[in-house]
């Protein structure tokens, strides 16, 4: 860590912390009120906070790599698999969130600079802007991971997908899912309201960002399920004729195109896949049947790969590490909302900027997990 | 206090008997390295003693704060420990490797380790056991699976282990030299009665282990005998005591159940008939009962036990009932 | 800093009549501990936290010892049942290791002295600090609901696929240690963070004391490690609650796996534990030699090497799991490289005391008792690294002696001397220094006479984590019983001494042993700030100036 401080242009920044720091010994009453009492001076204090944060992310990461060996070492042991189920992922939506996590790191590190040039609206608008797009990504998430429920895509022993039997669980996850994002966005309005009432600036800063990054949630549903084909709609399971699906049932169409082509077959792989008894074979006006293959033959691929133990490991592989992340989502849209509070106050200034520059790093760091999942999940094939 | 190990004239006071071939490499190489930390340690504590006493603060002494560095010194200690350690790692490696490297003609004996039984099969005719038979001065291959949890079969004698994992085969082998009996353990923690999963190894002769083999390969022809010989066998002793007594095992006994309602752990109440023990041995979590809510589970044996051993395994336990004092 | 701590209007007075202004009379009432940010009181919290969990372990280990006191092959005529048995060895390694061990030495004695020593006014971080401890705290509720539930009866390791089926409490045991892992990253990231920036102008990279190099190393491999541990409990706990399959080979996944992800952490734990004890004894045999550290550089060359060698040793724990043999035997040789720079320290702690000026006081004889067991504990080390020695004792009660020759003779016996060393900082107190010396010699005996039979033990083929065994073993089994309680009678002593001292002992001077590291330099106990003026830093062993004082009963740096 070296020991560079921020250089700032602005003139009246460098009088106000001359006068905070000029001439003083280690006496912390005279310390200006951002500088902790244990540090000597603002510099000491940022590059703690700085080095900390850097150990923190090295502390992530290693976090997040216990995940990403255990996604190697299975997909080494059966690439198949992968191949199989991340054509369940909709990739569009997974570029969506990555665009919109990248955006939002964009906005991030504007907020940076802001928080150093005390540019302190355009600094909450930063903020808010992160904020929101981190909404956006869970909102899309959600669509998703309901979508998935829906069709028994599940971790490990709960994996009941039938895909060609055309599986469909008529609970509706979504609705459960969005009420307390809504009772939030409620709230946020409450409280957007009553700042207009008591006319304080201070909290209408507040108040406006999260009841936007609120609405953004919504906004995110409202997208995912755009794309998604409104398959949520109960009509899908027997038509397969609408767009989304027609995308995924195609993929699945190519691989048991190329897994039975490769597969001569065996009796006992056959007779497995009667015995377990799972109807594989489509039974449903499926695509399938548009293909010239033996319908069994084409199932066999699937009976090897479409139960718990293989892509249901997928699954857990894919929940736990998009879960864990979206875990980290949501403590960074905490923290986020905390520095906004601190943002409204106009605290950062140029010597006082290092919350929002580690709470950057942070993000940053969750953006660039992402970046790394998203082409490992859903862009196999 | 008695040392009956002192007594064991087949062992020293370190080791168990020494009965295959590994033991010879692997006692060699412990007593090797026993010396040589010897030879480190006492000086070590000489000097610290020494030291003690004749830098010890007193009325008029004072120690000398010079020495502080010694660069000759302080590379012989690294150095000398260097060579020692890496001559150890030597050693441990070559007889790892005799112990990795599979012989090619073999006796072949399949291991099945489940909660808390160890069971044999013998390639050779087929004949199943509880007790490990080996021929003596033969080249002994292990092929090893876990129906549950993790195992490791160790057998002292033979300064030999191995885990033994679920979902995948292990293979181990040794060459007994010597006739007799040792201890097999589990060294793999694996629930309720880790400490109970212990068997025999039984050295024998050619001649004797041919007859033995024989000899376990009858299955008994009255069906009552022939469940018996099966509760043995399939590990259902490991858990269910059949004994008269109803001593309460880690899982439900046997004896007095039979024809009456019994309670599961879900509420319901079955009768223990034919029925209950057929679904109790294929799915037993459906029939879990009430009080072993906290019993490690028992692995299902569909596909274990054929129709007709499972009717002898009901026929014994049928016969417990009645009767009346079963052997245990 | 707190708000709501309220200073004393009528601090204490000495029996010299003068006042005296402390971190322990600077304020009171219950929430001036419980909100405090003063490193001193989360130091002295941790330590009534430790030793708490230490004695609930300790209770644990003498009923495991008690119990096998007969072979127990009839299950009817033990006292306890396998099942309980089980339960009561887990609780013992999980509550050792978690809530003791890895906290002991850094997070009690560590958070106290580290910044005292570095001569400035907290941690960086005094939030994160407290926020810690009450990590520390909610890791102990949890196994506290583990205790009182069902209980947790997997062993310490977890391992699966056991663990995923035991029907006991596991869930609330892996979360346990997940939280207690991230108290222990963000002490570890404290003292980093600390050490790096805090350094008072004057005190080199080279010139800081052998503790902080220790607790430096140690922090490493908190940051490093402990993570990983995180998401392998926290995987466990799912594939119990949602049967995810990673490590249930039920459903196609690995238990070796689980095996390599745990002992990535576990293995570099061991240094966690080791490494500030190591420190410790750096400290108290030059400090009661009192002469420089022989080959202070290497000492510190050697902490950093045993952290970063440490993480590439996981594999030794899995030797018989059924590794391809490369890995195996690279493993093997790795583990060695481990072995010299411990072997290093030995013959430079040895150095240190020759032609020195050695006080044979309690926290020297507790030094002396560390190295006789470490350097047993360390050279059994071999036979375990060694393959084909390995293979035999694997699983044995060998290991079992050895890694508590390491740990408990090792860390124990090191947590022990530095608490009697710094105590008198600490608590202001002298304790009473020959009974401090009995206390320390009935631990010493005890302790071999605990695990020296388990060496032979082991050799001759005793499992570990038998709740029966075959008879041949009782007698064996027996001297380790009567030593157990032999030194669990020697630990009460000691605890008597510490205790007795707090309302018997005389006022500690600043300096009673003749120390020239900072925390020497403040008072006894030291004021709630540690320094009214930044301290003068100088080379922290060099005692040409230290002199004694007759008066006080301490010692004073001669100014120059």
């Amino acid at each position: 860590m070296g020991r560079c401080a921020f250089q700032d242009p602005i003139s009246e920044n460098m009088t106000e912390v001359a006068a905070h720091t000029d001439g003083h010994d280690h006496g912390h009453h005279d310390h200006p009120s951002w500088l902790a009492h244990h540090f000597d001076d603002a510099e000491q204090q940022f590059d703690s906070g700085k080095l900390g944060m850097w150990l923190f992310l090295v502390t992530e990461i290693l976090f997040f790599s216990g995940m990403f060996c255990a996604y190697v070492l299975y997909r080494n042991r059966n690439p198949e698999v992968f191949e199989f189920c991340s054509a369940f992922l909709n990739e569009k939506l997974g570029a969506i969130n990555t665009g919109v996590l990248l955006f939002s790191s964009l906005t991030m590190a504007w907020a940076v600079r802001a928080s150093q040039l005390k540019q302190h609206k355009l600094l909450v608008g930063m903020l808010g802007a992160t904020l929101g797009c981190a909404a956006i990504f869970l909102g899309v998430k959600s669509v998703e991971y309901t979508h998935k429920w829906s069709l028994g895509l599940l971790p490990g022993r709960m994996y009941v997908a039938q895909m060609e039997n055309g599986y469909h669980s008529d609970v509706d996850y979504l609705t459960p899912l969005c009420i307390a994002p809504a009772v939030l966005t409620v709230l946020f309005a409450l409280y957007y309201v009553y700042s207009l009432v008591i006319a304080s600036k201070f909290h209408q800063r507040v108040a406006g960002p999260l009841l936007v990054a609120g609405l953004c949630f919504f906004g995110g549903i409202y997208l995912g399920q755009f794309i998604e084909g409104g398959e949520h709609h109960g009509d899908s399971h027997g038509a397969h004729a609408d767009a989304g699906h027609g995308e995924h049932a195609s993929h699945d169409e190519e691989h048991a195109k190329e897994a039975g082509s490769e597969t001569p077959a065996p009796a006992e792989a056959s007779a497995a896949s009667s015995d377990t008894g799972v109807a594989l074979v489509s039974t449903s006006s499926g695509p399938l049947h548009d293909v010239a293959v033996d319908p069994k033959e084409a199932a066999i691929p699937n009976a090897e790969v479409n139960n718990q133990g293989m892509a249901g490991l997928f699954f857990s592989i894919y929940y736990c590490m998009t879960g864990v992340h979206a875990v980290h989502i949501i403590g960074g849209m905490l923290v986020i909302s905390w520095l906004i509070v601190k943002a409204a106050r106009e605290e950062f200034h140029s010597k006082y900027y290092g919350p929002v520059d580690n709470v950057g790093l942070y993000w940053h760091l969750v953006d660039f997990i992402w970046i790394y999942l998203f082409p490992l999940l859903y862009l196999i094939t | 206090m008695n040392f009956t190990f002192l007594a064991d004239e087949a062992a020293g006071f370190w080791f168990p008997p020494a009965a295959s071939t590994f033991a010879e490499q692997v006692d060699f190489l412990y007593m090797a390295i026993l010396w040589i930390s010897i030879l480190f340690f006492v000086p070590i504590v000489i000097a610290m003693l020494y030291f003690m006493v004749k830098f010890r603060q007193r009325p008029g002494y004072k120690g000398s704060p010079e020495a502080l560095h010694n660069t000759p010194l302080e590379i012989t200690w690294t150095v000398v420990p260097t060579f020692i350690v890496v001559w150890i790692f030597w050693e441990g490696m070559i007889g790892y490797l005799d112990m990795a490297r599979m012989p090619d003609d073999t006796v072949d004996v399949a291991v099945t380790a489940v909660k808390w039984n160890w069971a044999f099969k013998y390639k050779q005719n087929g004949a199943e056991s509880t007790v490990l038979y080996l021929p003596v001065n033969k080249d002994i291959k292990l092929t090893m699976q876990s129906r549950d949890v993790l195992h490791s079969f160790f057998v002292p004698a033979f300064r030999a282990k191995r885990d033994v994992v679920p979902g995948r085969y292990h293979y181990m082998w040794f060459h007994p030299t010597k006739e007799g009996v040792y201890d097999l353990f589990c060294t793999e923690y694996c629930g309720d009665n880790h400490s109970t999963m212990i068997t025999k190894v039984e050295v024998l002769s050619e001649e004797k282990y041919a007859a033995k083999l024989a000899e376990l390969v009858k299955e008994p022809e009255d069906i009552v005998e022939r469940g018996k010989w099966l509760y043995e066998r399939k590990a259902c002793k490991g858990c269910h005591y059949a004994g008269a007594d109803g001593a309460k095992g880690p899982g439900p006994s046997y004896n007095g159940s039979w024809g009456k309602q019994v309670p599961l752990a879900d509420g319901r109440e079955v009768k223990f008939d034919e029925n209950y023990v057929r679904e109790a041995i294929l799915n037993p979590g459906a029939a879990h009962r009430k009080g072993y809510e906290t019993a490690s589970a028992m692995p299902s044996y569909k596909g274990q036990l054929k129709d007709e051993q499972i009717d002898a395994l009901i026929a014994f336990i049928q016969s417990l009932e009645t009767a009346g004092a079963p052997a245990k | 800093m707190s708000a709501v701590t309220t200073p004393i209007t009528a601090p204490t007075t000495t029996h010299d009549g003068a006042t005296e202004h402390h971190y322990l009379n600077h304020s009171s009432g219950f929430l001036s501990w419980a909100l405090t940010l003063d490193h001193k009181r989360i130091g002295m919290m941790y330590l009534a936290g430790i030793l708490f969990a230490f004695f609930l372990g300790g209770v644990f280990a003498l009923a495991i010892r008690i119990h096998l006191w007969n072979p127990n092959q009839d299950p009817d005529a033990a006292w306890l049942t396998n099942a309980t048995y089980n339960r009561v060895f887990t609780l013992h390694g999980a509550i050792m290791v978690f809530l003791f061990i890895i906290p002991s030495i850094p997070a009690a004695l560590g958070n106290f002295l580290l910044p005292i020593m570095l001569g400035t006014k907290d941690v960086a971080f005094p939030r994160l600090n407290l926020g810690s401890f009450y990590l520390w705290i909610t890791g102990l509720i949890f196994f506290a609901y583990t205790l009182f539930s069902t209980q947790i009866d997997t062993g310490w390791t977890f391992y699966t696929p056991y663990s995923i089926e035991a029907k006991s409490a596991v869930e609330a045991a892996t979360l346990g240690v997940f939280i207690l892992g991230f108290s222990s990253i963000f002490t570890g990231l404290n003292f980093i963070v600390t050490i790096n920036t805090m350094r008072p102008p004057g005190m080199s990279w080279f010139k800081m004391p052998l503790f902080l190099w220790a607790l430096y190393a140690t922090s490493i491999i908190q940051v490093l490690a402990t993570p990983v541990l995180g998401i392998t409990v926290l995987l466990l706990a799912l594939e119990r609650t949602f049967g995810i399959g990673i490590f249930d080979p039920s459903l196609n996944g690995d238990p070796v796996t689980f095996q390599h992800f745990f002992w990535f952490y576990s293995h570099p734990a061991v240094y966690i534990m080791i490494l500030p004890a190591m420190g410790i004894i750096s400290e108290l045999m030059s400090v009661h030699s009192h002469k420089g550290i022989f080959g202070y550089r290497m000492i510190a060359y050697s902490s950093i090497a045993i952290a970063l060698f440490g993480f590439l040793v996981w594999g030794h724990h899995m030797f018989t799991s059924g590794m391809a043999d490369v890995t195996t035997i690279v493993f093997s040789a790795l583990t060695f490289t481990v072995s010299i720079p411990s072997a290093i320290k030995v013959f430079n702690w040895l150095g240190t005391m020759y032609q020195g000026t050695v006080a044979l006081n309690t926290p020297m004889i507790y030094a002396l008792a560390f190295i006789f067991l470490f350097t047993i504990g360390g050279l059994t080390g071999l036979f375990l690294g060694a393959l084909a020695t390995d293979m035999h004792l694997h699983d044995t009660y060998f290991v079992v002696a050895h890694f508590h020759y390491v740990m408990m003779g090792g860390t124990l016996v090191a947590f022990l001397g530095g608490l009697f060393h710094w105590w008198p900082k600490m608590t202001g107190k002298m304790f009473n220094d020959p009974m401090g010396i009995v206390s320390a010699a009935i631990v010493f005996v005890g302790f071999n006479l605990t695990f020296l039979p388990q060496f032979v033990l082991g050799t001759r083929g005793m499992p570990r984590r038998y709740a029966s065994y075959v008879p041949e073993f009782q007698s064996l089994h027996q001297l380790s019983t009567v030593g157990a309680c032999i030194l669990g009678f020697g630990l009460l002593v000691a605890g008597l001494v510490l205790l007795h001292s707090l309302f018997y002992g005389k006022k500690a001077p600043m300096n009673p042993w003749g120390g020239a590291t900072l925390e020497w330099e403040c008072s006894s106990p030291p004021p709630h700030d540690n320094f009214s003026h930044p301290p003068a830093v100088g080379d922290p062993y060099d005692f040409a100036n230290v002199e004694y004082d007759g008066k006080t009963g301490g010692y004073y740096k001669k100014k120059k």
